[in-house]
């Protein structure tokens, strides 16, 4: 147990420590999010009417939420690359925990996710953003985000071992997210969707996530969201965290 | 579990990846302190056997046993013990040599601050720390091929997996390389090597293993697998229209298989060494063949291998590693 904390903050660290030498990462990371803030902001902002709140207090949780679920994507890509190069099979020679690759890569997630939610809130901020609850609500949140975060580099680790290239992970995981966050509340009321839609945004787990954080934000009606939202996210890594560990130990024939 | 006397015994090891038997019921003893060659064309098996050694794959029947220590029971405890390189070069490109070389000594349990103090040592033994500092992915293939034994070195593992380490390298890195191998090996590690190329086993290796199709087909000393062919080599080029065939009667006698006849080159194995040029000369003046050259050699390992394979050691070179993209 020793083994896998400190073996997890070593593959942590070695996936940030490069974060500053890799400026493409670190576009990735702030200048993306802040573009996309801005444009449904600006661009849709005007025709979308999000009865009860202005639409960038409408829309900030529910990009953040969406912006929180890409940041596995570092994991997936990564761990498709150490899988190609033979990293994986050096850290399978060695007498390290099995878990510890995939527990630091998602770590390493929930720090490069951190940079973005502060960078998006400060965005948000500036073009007129306000928490309408106290400190320690705001904070919570912060720490839901992580954990959905969290939860979702678990599936994209699995998604990232299963597929055979860093191509695939891309397409195969932008399919997979964008129905997902559009389909919910992230950008617009629920109810301005048709039925079928509709029946899926209500059940779909960034819907629960979004109106957690925009319970937790703003004071929205919480329907035992926040709960909801915690719970779908410890499902999430208990479900994908062991499928990802076991594709690992089998990952090139193991 | 430990009082073996040899570093690798394997037995009867079998590996299938679906329809494709990588290994087919392979034996092979390396003892302590000695490089075995393993040598086989690309697709014979020989990542598979290194990756089954090194606790990357699980063999599907057979046993083999690293130091003692069961492969698959064993595991955990071998891992601390072996050191592999591969053909790949496994570093981190966006580490530096450094902070590669720091992680993999953390990785097997070191504190941050003697696996820094060994990552000097092998970064200065490996001539490269002029380039310690700088990411990996500024390397050039030799340096990143030394990086990637370095790594492997970090615990002083007293057995080695070198999964062909020199292919694609230029000449010169490849020898230096080799003088880095033997060093190792004259402290007494143990080492698997595989390679495809014969001068690389004939130099490192103390004795050779020939694999194909997942089965070792010969196994001695180089000295030993040359014996076999039996006798010497002795090549004789014929004068511009001469008639080869006339040589070929001449010289017929002196070997006990039929001399081959390949570009105006005669080729026959002698029985005697002594006396065989000399006996040679005589006959073809006596059938008047111009002779151009003449030499006597002793068999290379190409020629064992051409023998015992019925095919050259280089001549599939496309396919990088069979056993890795199948098993992926």
């Amino acid at each position: 147990m020793r083994r896998l904390v400190t073996d997890t903050l070593i593959i942590a660290e070695r996936n940030l420590i490069r974060l500053p030498r890799a400026p493409e990462l670190f576009i990735g990371y702030t200048l993306q999010p802040i573009m996309f803030v801005l444009l449904f902001r600006y661009v849709f902002g005007g025709a979308i009417r999000t009865p009860g709140y202005s639409y960038v207090d409408f829309l900030l949780p529910g990009i953040i939420v969406q912006n929180a679920s890409f940041a596995g994507f570092a994991t997936a890509l990564g761990l498709n690359e150490d899988m190609r190069k033979g990293l994986i099979d050096r850290f399978r020679s060695l007498p390290m925990s099995r878990a510890a690759v995939l527990g630091g890569r998602t770590l390493a997630d929930v720090a490069t996710n951190a940079l973005s939610i502060t960078i998006l809130i400060v965005t948000g901020v500036i073009i007129g953003f306000g928490f309408q609850v106290g400190f320690l609500s705001a904070v919570a949140g912060v720490g839901l985000l992580l954990l959905f975060g969290y939860a979702f580099s678990w599936f994209l680790a699995f998604l990232g071992l299963l597929v055979s290239s860093p191509e695939a992970v891309n397409s195969v995981g932008f399919v997979i997210i964008f129905p997902l966050t559009f389909i919910s509340s992230a950008f617009v009321p629920v109810a301005s969707m048709p039925a079928g839609l509709k029946d899926f945004a209500e059940v779909n787990p960034f819907t629960i996530v979004v109106d957690a954080l925009r319970h937790l934000w703003l004071g929205a009606p919480a329907h035992n969201n926040v709960w909801a939202a915690l719970a779908w996210s410890l499902a999430i890594v208990a479900v994908f965290a062991p499928l990802a560990v076991a594709r690992y130990r089998r990952a090139a024939g193991g | 579990m430990n009082g073996g006397e040899d570093a690798i015994e394997v037995h009867g090891l079998v590996k299938r990846f679906g329809e494709v038997v990588a290994l087919d019921g392979v034996d092979l003893v390396a003892a302590r302190g000695q490089v075995l060659g393993l040598l086989g064309p690309n697709g014979a098996g020989k990542t598979t056997l290194v990756r089954v050694l090194a606790t990357l794959l699980r063999p599907d029947a057979g046993t083999a046993r690293v130091l003692g220590f069961d492969v698959q029971h064993d595991a955990a405890a071998l891992r601390e013990r072996i050191g592999l390189a591969g053909q790949y070069a496994a570093v981190d490109e966006n580490l530096t040599g450094s902070e590669n070389l720091i992680m993999v000594g953390r990785l097997y349990g070191a504190s941050r601050s003697s696996a820094t103090a060994r990552a000097r040592e092998l970064l200065e033994r490996f001539d490269l720390l002029d380039a310690a500092g700088r990411p990996t992915k500024t390397y050039s293939g030799g340096m990143r091929r030394r990086l990637d034994l370095a790594a492997a070195l970090v615990a002083k593992p007293p057995v080695l997996f070198l999964d062909e380490p020199t292919t694609g390298l230029d000449p010169r890195s490849r020898s230096s390389l080799w003088g880095v191998i033997e060093d190792l090996v004259a402290g007494g590690t143990t080492a698997l090597l595989t390679t495809q190329y014969l001068d690389e086993a004939d130099r490192l290796a103390d004795t050779i293993a020939v694999i194909d199709h997942g089965r070792v087909i010969a196994e001695g000393t180089s000295d030993e697998l040359k014996d076999r062919l039996g006798g010497e080599r002795l090549e004789v080029r014929l004068d511009a229209g001469t008639d080869p065939l006339v040589a070929v009667q001449a010289l017929a006698s002196m070997s006990d298989e039929p001399p081959a006849l390949e570009d105006g080159l005669v080729k026959l194995s002698v029985r005697e060494r002594s006396g065989a040029i000399v006996e040679a000369v005589r006959r073809l003046s006596d059938a008047n063949v111009g002779v151009d050259d003449l030499s006597l050699r002793r068999p290379t390992l190409d020629d064992v291998f051409l023998a015992l394979t019925g095919h050259a050691a280089e001549e599939d070179g496309a396919d990088g590693a069979p056993g890795r993209e199948r098993a992926a």
